[in-house]
């Protein structure tokens, strides 16, 4: 059974209970560009979890994160090593740092307004390369982190940003997409059950530039990673990858913010999930906006999901926002399917075994988003980590 | 030879009203080679009969027995069933997302094997009988029954019977729905199945349509959950003439 939406773009006027006046124009509702961003934590309100950024989260499980006092020093971090991808920490002061993107949330500027220094990732040259930056065992208490990921004008490189071990992060991730650069970010979160992970990640593309973004959650007990791109620059490219496995009492969450803000952009946002167990929770919020200058636009952005048992929830939500009429296309779509005791009588009674049958659906499910990272070595290890996540039902 | 037995077999279902007793003292011999035709009006029991053999948690067995060459199939998962030579196609196949037909075919000859097969003949074993089934190749690639319309779900299934090459099929209604150039094609696969694997098929249906393409071998006339007659071929032909009437059977609204 699969219960798919083609829904509408954004609420209508009406929706919110305004009448046009008989004289008058139609009241407008405010446009995604338009929220309001800051990075000092005193600008935003208290969380109550009535705010439309944070309506779908359990608040209350990370209170420290939103209003409370962060750990600012720099985090322990290890990565291995490419020709042509640097590390280092810049101060708050660094010109980089505020050229992708702003918060628009209180965790998010809670995190802005205390890291001490930013961890700076940067790219250069033509050649591909890999690098893996591997933050590990942050403790329990709550911290702030800022990282710049800088990919310079024609470089090529893949970055993966990975959580083990225990943590309790707000975070900000800029990552700047030089002219004509094709960079692939994976947020890879494979933290402990306990773990607290709230990020926004903030991408410029420039000219002619390709950034794939791809988060993987699979563990923690609230992963909320929240990746904004802004296609600045006319031929900006942008695929908007995601994968998450929640299992009992898991909250997986991402709002996906693509703005096509420039002539000729292309953006393909894909996100898909499989939710197992009592309370397992999954939020995903697709927001494609198309300004004004964005002519012949190429958008398309899907969520899918798969639920394994009863007692899970996944909340979709696709909103897509044209200002322009001429485009080449713009398309979204949410779907949430259930692997149910028919599917699993159907392939038994072609004689694949229970555990077998339960593998096959979510393996064919998920390794369409694992197969696009582009990385064999990464891609082999996922499957293997989804196969585990799988046999802790 | 193999065999399949079934004897006095008596199975319950648990629906929001309660236990409803559904079979009542089935008795029925399938041999190898041979075709069976279970006709009956609705509500009859046909579709619990194929569903109890291929062992759905639904339906509940309350006496009797089902053997396969002697041994107890009602002992088996539904998986194990599959494994010892039972096929079951089901009238209203289920959509199975994230699974492609090709990935799915692989895996389940794979599992009814023991060992995956040769990749080589397989390909040409799978291109073959989709093109005699007049499957297009793209159907391959797309998830299992997703999307399908009727007739394709139907000939996805004599697909799988080509492909998996069991002991005995238990065909639950596979006419129904299907327009009379998607009723041949599905025809010719079963016989062509039957004459390539000698194969022994119960073949479940409403209507006597089908039988002009599968000639069967026994007819067994279904009422109230029992055989209320049975004979060869001729009594099929008596059925498209006089109906189910004669059985003095209302039929129901649904099942």
């Amino acid at each position: 059974m699969t219960v798919a939406t083609q829904s509408t773009a954004m609420p209508t006027a009406e929706q919110h209970g305004f009448r046009p006046h008989s004289d008058g124009p139609i009241v407008p509702v405010q446009t995604r560009s338009e929220r309001f961003r800051s990075t000092a934590v005193a600008d935003f309100a208290p969380v109550t979890g009535r705010e439309h950024e944070w309506k779908y989260s359990p608040v209350a499980a990370f209170a420290d994160l939103t209003s409370g006092e962060l750990d600012g020093a720099r985090l322990e971090v290890t990565s291995t090593d490419a020709a042509g991808v640097a590390l280092s920490w810049i101060p708050r002061e660094d010109e980089r740092i505020g050229t992708a993107g702003l918060p628009e949330d209180r965790a998010a500027a809670n995190a802005w307004s205390t890291f001490g220094e930013a961890l700076l990732v940067a790219v250069t040259g033509e050649d591909a390369k890999t690098v893996t930056v591997t933050r590990s065992g942050l403790g329990s208490a709550p911290r702030a982190a800022h990282t710049v990921i800088e990919a310079a004008p024609n470089s090529r490189a893949l970055v993966v940003l990975r959580g083990t071990g225990d943590a309790r992060l707000a975070e900000n991730v800029e990552i700047v997409v030089g002219e004509g650069a094709n960079l692939t970010v994976v947020s890879l979160q494979e933290w402990t059950d306990e773990s607290v992970h709230l990020a926004s990640h903030f991408a410029r593309i420039a000219r002619d530039a390709k950034l794939k973004h791809i988060v993987v959650s699979l563990g923690g007990k609230v992963v909320r990673v929240n990746p904004s791109t802004h296609l600045a620059e006319q031929g900006g490219d942008v695929e908007a990858l995601g994968l998450y496995f929640s299992d009992a009492g898991q909250h997986l969450e991402q709002q996906v913010f693509v703005h096509h803000d420039a002539p000729h952009t292309r953006s393909r946002v894909t996100y898909k999930g499989a939710l197992q167990g009592e309370g397992a929770r999954s939020v995903w919020i697709g927001d494609v906006l198309i300004g004004n200058a964005a002519t012949g636009t190429d958008s398309y952005e899907q969520n899918r999901n798969l639920v394994l048992t009863d007692g899970t929830r996944a909340d979709s939500v696709p909103n897509l926002e044209i200002e322009t009429g001429d485009i080449e296309g713009a398309g979204h779509a949410s779907a949430t399917g259930r692997f149910d005791d028919e599917q699993l009588f159907y392939l038994q009674a072609r004689g694949i075994p229970e555990d077998e049958a339960r593998r096959l659906v979510v393996r064919g499910f998920l390794a369409e988003v694992v197969q696009q990272i582009g990385d064999a070595e990464l891609e082999e290890r996922l499957m293997s980590a989804l196969e585990a996540e799988l046999q802790g039902s | 030879m193999s065999v399949l037995e079934i004897k006095n077999l008596h199975v319950n279902v648990e629906t929001d009203q309660g236990t409803r007793e559904i079979l009542r003292g089935v008795d029925l011999t399938i041999n190898e080679g041979e075709i069976h035709a279970v006709m009956g009006p609705n509500g009859s029991g046909k579709s619990t009969l194929a569903y109890t053999i291929a062992g759905h948690p639904k339906y509940t067995v309350v006496e009797g027995e089902i053997l396969l060459d002697g041994e107890n199939v009602l002992e088996m998962s539904v998986d194990e069933r599959a494994r010892a030579g039972l096929f079951l196609a089901m009238q209203y196949p289920v959509e199975i997302p994230g699974v492609t037909v090709t990935n799915f075919l692989r895996t389940a000859k794979t599992a009814i094997d023991g060992q995956a097969p040769s990749i080589r003949s397989w390909v040409k074993d799978v291109r073959e009988s989709m093109g005699n089934l007049r499957m297009d190749t793209a159907f391959a690639e797309r998830n299992v029954n997703e999307g399908f319309s009727g007739g394709e779900k139907k000939r996805n299934e004599i697909l799988q019977l080509e492909l998996l090459k069991p002991r005995f099929a238990v065909l639950d209604e596979t006419d129904s729905g299907l327009d009379v150039d998607a009723l041949k094609v599905v025809s010719e696969g079963v016989n062509r199945a039957k004459a390539n694997t000698g194969l022994g098929i119960l073949l479940i249906t409403h209507y006597t349509r089908i039988l002009r393409y599968i000639k069967p071998d026994f007819v067994h006339v279904f009422v109230a959950g029992r055989i209320a007659e049975q004979g060869g071929p001729e009594l099929a032909d008596r059925l498209e003439e006089e109906g189910y009437d004669r059985y003095h059977v209302a039929e129901p609204a649904a099942q």
